[in-house]
């Protein structure tokens, strides 16, 4: 069970992964997550399902290596297995019929947004999807995105592929060409989901963010996840993943990201050492 | 019972109580005067026939004696340690009325242990294909054609697949974490509950017959009311423990240093991390902890913020110390270890150390006023007596609500005002026809033994309400 049916490098250390999970194929929606382990002294690690595929009985995730514990996914092949995946966890993102949604994504941030987006098409919105990397080689999944979407735009911090700065910068451009946007979805890094509803908020656009705090079960179980949301406590694992951008707390947010980061770092850099380097510019 | 020495134990995860030898054990077996009224056996929710089983261990009988236990009561071990027995069979006991009560916990511990260090194991392991495991541990008749999906591998659950399994039903456990056990894995900790006992109970139930299926979340990765209703299962069993932290709700409480209970007893038993960098799952701990509660779940908290190396814990209580709900035997072994009580004192907000993390806790004296609903004297804050206490890491351990996942995807399911489910009789029946709930997803957090005794009641209805269907 749980195994690692294909595994593709989309990226310098992010891995593209089809694993058999039929049970959480057959009931995932888009927002969903699941929790796997890679061996019997592993983490719980929440990753959210970036496709699925009921029929095949399997769920495609993609992991970008930044600790000991994805380091570890990435040092599985196609053939092994998880020891555990868990799921689908989380409440479905909500996605209505509202006429244009602009989905935000910030690096692989394209991977969870995919299935959102696919749905908001498929049930009539007019989708714009605005993906952003540091720079080209670090944009993945372009031509899914193209796929699922009416209008793309890339954009990278230095320019080497299509817009020349931040996810912000081009979200804006478009507000102020005019086009009617009735909700925008961003999905990424904390501080730009943050920056991203900084600027939807100025101009009165509903924004649901996804997020990604550090969980334990994520099954309610341990309140680790638990973020600020219109100044009340919520639980990312059983509440969301998906808030309301303009109401999330996102320095707490960060701040209890970076909570076990001496940890991360110890386990990491002993990883490495055990592994002899890193294996970041491998392959 | 011997123990570890304070000093000795407060630096390991080893068992703290050591149990007795068999010597021990029998002289204290043969203290019990057999007397006729058997009011032990009134506190026993598991209707443990308790002078018959010290009657074999007074014998030197250990294998029947355990044998015996098992009649009423699959997870002996476990029971042995983490039962209340001083308000339950001891309290009861006749010789206790001038003296010292008969040690029923720990006998029942030493019969248990004794089957699992003398007895050859079972040896059954679990077959994933359709048919259920043939198992010689249990000599079966015919097997009833139901099928029986019990959620939830806690002690509610295991008891009830144990039950249903020795009447003769084909039991599924299905199983949310990775691991077995529910609370008595994530929960209580390693050395007032080896995993290793917890380990055997389970395996114990597997060699009924009973399949267990980890990482499966019934509500969302399978729907109960599909399961009934294309026929997989006949009755279902809901005992998905209380999982739902509750926190003080004052401000700080978000700060990086502040953990739930079970988040921080999770980290440290189900995922190991006092084990860590071995273990992948990290957890901080601080030079000075404040643990919020006084239960045996603080308790553990505590207990267990020590052996990780904390220099200094509090625990922190608003009311006094006759009303901790923790057992006094955890109560003297938390003193014994060093914790210290700050008891009529309740926490005002967690003060930052500007770097997003615990700095001080501000904490309020209060005094005893007139009882509260629960019949406890309210406690109420005295003006002016704010203080702040030097901390770096809080523990809230103040008492969990109902999981709602499987609740809020299962359709027609009543639960009451608090989300906890409704149930209609005194075996457990639930508004869905054919399916039973136990434990403390129906009784709010309670204690091991109680949410086993709802396991064999729901056990015994389901076996009632099958029987009127064929």
């Amino acid at each position: 069970m749980f195994r690692i049916m294909e595994k593709r490098l989309l990226a310098p250390a992010v891995h593209q992964l089809v694993v058999e999970a039929p049970l959480v194929a057959r009931r995932a929606r888009p927002g969903n997550f699941v929790i796997v382990r890679t061996n019997e002294a592993g983490e719980r690690i929440p990753l959210t399902i970036a496709d699925y595929d009921p029929e095949q009985g399997t769920v495609m995730l993609v992991v970008q290596e930044v600790g000991k514990s994805t380091m570890d996914i990435g040092m599985m092949e196609a053939g092994d297995s998880f020891t555990d995946v868990a799921g689908p966890l989380g409440q479905a993102t909500p996605i209505k019929k509202v006429g244009t949604i602009v989905g935000v994504a910030g690096g692989i941030g394209v991977a969870p947004l995919l299935p959102q987006i696919k749905l908001h098409k498929e049930i009539g919105n007019h989708v714009i999807t605005i993906v952003g990397a540091r720079t080209r080689d670090l944009l993945i999944l372009k031509d899914e995105t193209e796929q699922a979407s009416h209008e793309v735009i890339f954009a990278t911090d230095d320019g080497t592929f299509g817009y020349h700065g931040f996810v912000t910068g081009a979200l804006e451009e478009l507000i102020k060409q005019g086009r009617q946007i009735d909700e925008v979805t961003a999905i990424g890094p904390v501080r730009m989901m943050q920056a991203t509803c900084n600027l939807t908020r100025k101009y009165n656009i509903p924004t649901l963010v996804s997020l990604n705090a550090v969980m334990v079960d994520g099954t309610g179980m341990c309140g680790c996840c638990r973020v600020t949301v219109g100044g009340e406590t919520k639980f990312s694992c059983v509440d969301g993943p998906d808030f309301d951008g303009h109401k999330v707390d996102f320095d707490e947010l960060a701040s209890r990201q970076a909570f076990f980061r001496d940890e991360e770092n110890l386990a990491r850099e002993l990883a490495e050492q055990k592994r002899g380097g890193c294996r970041c510019h491998e392959k | 019972m011997p123990k570890q020495t304070p000093e000795e134990r407060r630096s390991n995860f080893c068992e703290v109580a050591l149990g007795l030898d068999s010597e021990l054990a029998m002289r204290e077996a043969k203290r019990c005067i057999q007397c006729k009224t058997r009011p032990c056996t009134r506190g026993c929710p598991v209707e443990v026939e308790i002078p018959e089983f010290i009657a074999l261990v007074a014998e030197g009988k250990f294998a029947e004696a355990d044998a015996k236990i098992k009649e009423k009561n699959s997870l002996p071990a476990i029971c042995g340690r983490v039962c209340p027995q001083e308000s339950q069979c001891e309290s009861l006991c006749t010789l206790g009325k001038k003296f010292k009560p008969v040690a029923v916990g720990a006998l029942e511990r030493f019969a248990a242990d004794w089957a699992r260090e003398n007895q050859p194991e079972t040896g059954c392991e679990q077959d994933i294909s359709d048919d259920p495991p043939v198992c010689a541990a249990v000599d079966r008749i015919e097997r009833p054609s139901a099928r029986i999906a019990v959620i939830g591998s806690g002690p509610a659950g295991l008891t009830c697949a144990a039950e249903l399994a020795l009447m003769g039903y084909r039991v599924d456990i299905y199983e949310s974490l990775h691991e077995t056990g529910g609370v008595l894995r994530y929960g209580i900790p390693e050395f007032r509950l080896p995993k290793a006992i917890v380990n055997q109970e389970v395996d114990y139930v597997r060699s009924l017959g009973v399949r267990i299926f980890t990482n499966v979340l019934v509500g969302t990765t399978l729907d109960l009311n599909e399961m009934l209703a294309k026929g997989e299962y006949q009755a279902a069993f809901i005992g998905t423990g209380a999982g739902l932290p509750y926190f003080l709700e004052i401000p700080g409480e978000n700060l990086n240093g502040v953990y739930s209970a079970n988040e921080f007893l999770t980290r440290v038993n189900l995922m190991k991390a006092y084990r860590f960098p071995e273990y992948d799952t990290p957890v901080r701990i601080g030079k000075r902890v404040a643990v919020v509660g006084a239960g045996n779940v603080a308790m553990d908290a505590a207990r267990t913020s020590l052996r990780l190396g904390a220099e200094d814990v509090k625990i922190v209580y608003r009311r006094s110390r006759t009303e901790m709900p923790a057992r006094l035997e955890e109560i003297e072994n938390a003193e014994e270890e060093g914790v210290q009580m700050f008891l009529l004192t309740n926490p005002v907000r967690i003060i930052s150390d500007s770097k997003g993390g615990v700095g001080a806790m501000e904490c309020i004296k209060m005094e005893l006023g007139e009882p509260d609903a629960s019949g406890r004297r309210r406690p109420v804050p005295v003006a002016g007596s704010e203080f702040t206490m030097d901390v770096d890491t809080v523990i809230v351990a103040v008492g969990q609500g109902p999981n709602p996942l499987l609740a809020r995807a299962t359709q027609g399911l009543a639960l009451n005002r608090k989300g906890n489910i409704e149930v209609r009789d005194e075996y457990g029946a639930t508004s869905i026809p054919g399916v039973w709930a136990g434990g403390d997803i129906v009784t709010g957090a309670a204690t091991v033994i109680s949410a086993m005794g709802a396991g064999k009641r729901a056990a015994r209805g389901i076996d009632i309400w099958l029987r009127s269907q064929s």
